[in-house]
């Protein structure tokens, strides 16, 4: 396994009076997309909001290139190269599709080159250029939650849930975008319910039951280990996907 | 056009000419009902009277749009109820015209150059005196209470208070008297050869005023549509979450925004410290009235609504006033909950409940 670019160890959160992470521990090795799975309101979502400091943490610490990032305010976070798309995407939607754009590239201008390499993955994006992003469908919002995430480069890429409601078709798209990312050995730490989709892009994974990491290693001995599913992720999910 | 249809953005033209109607009253409210309130005026009086009242409410409309866009845009997007903004007011009005008592020897000057000597370091000194107090405010008194609305009413009435009685501490508590510069007293007389409006004679600083206003409105609005810190406040108005992920600090740009607001009701004291040609330390507490009607008419968290919200306010001011005058305190009012009970997002609502 490569080196991880970022680590929890021990993370525990609140929300309100809720204690929603029981001490999670995660590698996110770098260059590989990592699938973190589980059943809905097993913290998933939690994690990924947790790292990104969006969610407060009790207890534990969570690193980033060796660095304690814990408790840091979000912008900064953001800033040292870690984008979120979260599971409603987030998408400004009074904005158009080039505002949207223009904020996700931090930087400053948008690099032409890069831009056109994003039109590329989701075309969709150029026809609707100049439109609110609020018109777009629920597809298009996807994509340009995770153009946003790519528009400029980035150390590590947290996406909550790609698929969520999706047409099989677009989910397609979706994933030969990702296809394109591990290409680029661009780290991935993805949230997915969608077995099939997890498996197809996968390297390795980490389930997650009741605030906690209960498995963690190669996609390839999840997907080959019908007990092992079964035993992590619920009866037959495999199947029914 | 449902508001359905509107999400869509797909609609069919509307065919005939009430169905157009109807379509030009739902997607354009604010210049509908600003037409409507035009012309039932211009039937009600005659046309001489209507252009004077007319550009007498523009002025008024437009200095109240300076004193109620950086609340509109607190309120937007920072979600902060700032009752002391009045207090903003009134501080830019003394601040204003203590310069210009200061500089009267230029403001009595008939020339229009020699008295801009004194007009633009009064208006510039409202402004900086206005921002800092606002910098100052946000840090010592905001930055505590943002997310709770009944804490900030309780501390910014609080803060309005001691405000206007450190003016009464520098000032006095009297009434003081402004000198208004020459050459923006009297008025412009139309020529007697125009139909209908010839003779008319307009006031000077009502037009200057106007154009000020309209100027002001123009920068915002080339602010908030064309420029990456537009972007920001109109992307933080939707989400304050998501501008954090994108890696901005939205502190700072609410801080940034509160300053502006703040400094923009000082010069809008300014203004109407010139206008009216007395100011006490209250007020801003009468403005606030106007204030709080427009952004609430206008729509949160809009510039373009607060603009046309402050017109419409300053208008339905002097055309009641003028047809019958103890009907003014509440044509205001009125106005606010017959738009509220059309439309009760406001005319041009930025915020989509």
């Amino acid at each position: 396994m490569a080196e991880s670019i970022l680590s929890l160890s021990g993370v525990r959160a609140d929300i309100d009076q809720y204690h929603i992470l029981h001490g999670v521990d995660l590698e996110v090795p770098a260059g590989e997309l990592t699938v973190l799975l589980g059943r809905n309101g097993a913290g998933k979502s939690t994690t990924l909001r947790t790292i990104m400091g969006l969610t407060t943490v009790t207890q534990g610490k969570v690193r980033f290139r060796g660095e304690d990032i814990t408790g840091q305010p979000t912008p900064r976070i953001a800033r040292k190269g870690i984008a979120f798309v979260p599971e409603n995407m987030g998408i400004f939607s009074l904005l158009t599709v080039r505002e949207n754009m223009v904020l996700a590239a931090v930087d400053g201008p948008m690099d032409p080159a890069r831009l056109d390499w994003v039109f590329d993955l989701f075309p969709p994006l150029k026809k609707f250029w100049n439109r609110a992003a609020g018109n777009l469908s629920g597809g298009q919002k996807q994509m340009l939650a995770i153009a946003r995430a790519i528009i400029e480069p980035r150390e590590l890429l947290l996406v909550d849930e790609p698929t969520k409601g999706l047409a099989p078709a677009i989910i397609n798209d979706l994933a030969g975008a990702f296809e394109q990312l591990k290409q680029q050995q661009v780290t991935v730490l993805l949230v997915e319910q969608n077995f099939n989709f997890s498996r197809r892009l996968g390297q390795s994974a980490a389930v997650m039951n009741d605030g906690g990491v209960v498995w963690s290693g190669q996609m390839t001995e999840l997907a080959d280990n019908d007990d092992l599913q079964h035993e992590l992720l619920g009866l037959g999910l495999g199947e029914h996907q | 056009m449902s508001a359905h249809d509107e999400m869509i953005g797909q609609a069919t033209p509307p065919q005939g000419v009430l169905a157009r109607f109807a379509a030009f009253r739902e997607n354009k409210p604010h210049i509908f009902l600003l037409l409507l309130m035009m012309a039932v005026a211009l039937l009600m009086m005659d046309p001489r009277t209507w252009v004077l009242l007319t550009i007498s409410g523009l002025a008024m409309g437009a200095m109240v749009f300076l004193m109620a866009s950086g609340m509109t845009l607190t309120f937007g997007l920072m979600n902060v109820l700032n009752l002391a903004h009045g207090a903003f007011i009134s501080l830019g009005a003394f601040a204003g015209a203590s310069v210009l008592v200061w500089l009267s020897a230029q403001a009595s000057e008939p020339s229009l150059l020699i008295n801009l000597a004194a007009i633009l370091p009064a208006l510039g000194f409202a402004l900086v005196v206005a921002g800092l107090l606002g910098l100052v405010f946000e840090r010592l008194v905001i930055k505590p209470v943002y997310g709770d609305h009944l804490k900030q009413i309780l501390v910014t009435v609080g803060g309005s208070i001691i405000i206007m009685e450190l003016i009464h501490v520098v000032w006095g508590p009297n009434e003081i008297p402004v000198p208004r510069p020459e050459a923006l007293t009297g008025a412009f007389l139309l020529p007697d050869a125009l139909p209908v409006i010839g003779g008319v004679a307009l006031e000077k600083y009502r037009l200057i005023a106007v154009v000020l206003g309209l100027a002001i409105y123009g920068l915002m609005t080339w602010i908030i549509e064309r420029t990456r810190v537009g972007i920001l406040i109109r992307a933080g108005v939707e989400s304050r979450e998501m501008v954090e992920v994108q890696g901005y600090r939205i502190r700072l740009l609410f801080l940034g925004v509160f300053v502006a607001g703040s400094a923009l009701a000082g010069l809008g004291g300014a203004m109407w410290a010139m206008y009216r040609e007395i100011i006490t330390a209250h007020m801003g507490d009468e403005l606030m009235i106007s204030v709080i009607v427009v952004i609430i008419l206008g729509g949160l968290g809009s510039i373009k609504g607060c603009f046309y919200g402050a017109v419409l306010v300053g208008l339905i001011n002097l055309y009641v006033g003028y047809l019958e005058p103890r009907l003014a305190a509440v044509a205001t009012v009125g106005l606010m909950v017959g738009v509220l009970m059309w439309r009760p997002q406001g005319l041009i609502p930025v915020i989509k409940v």
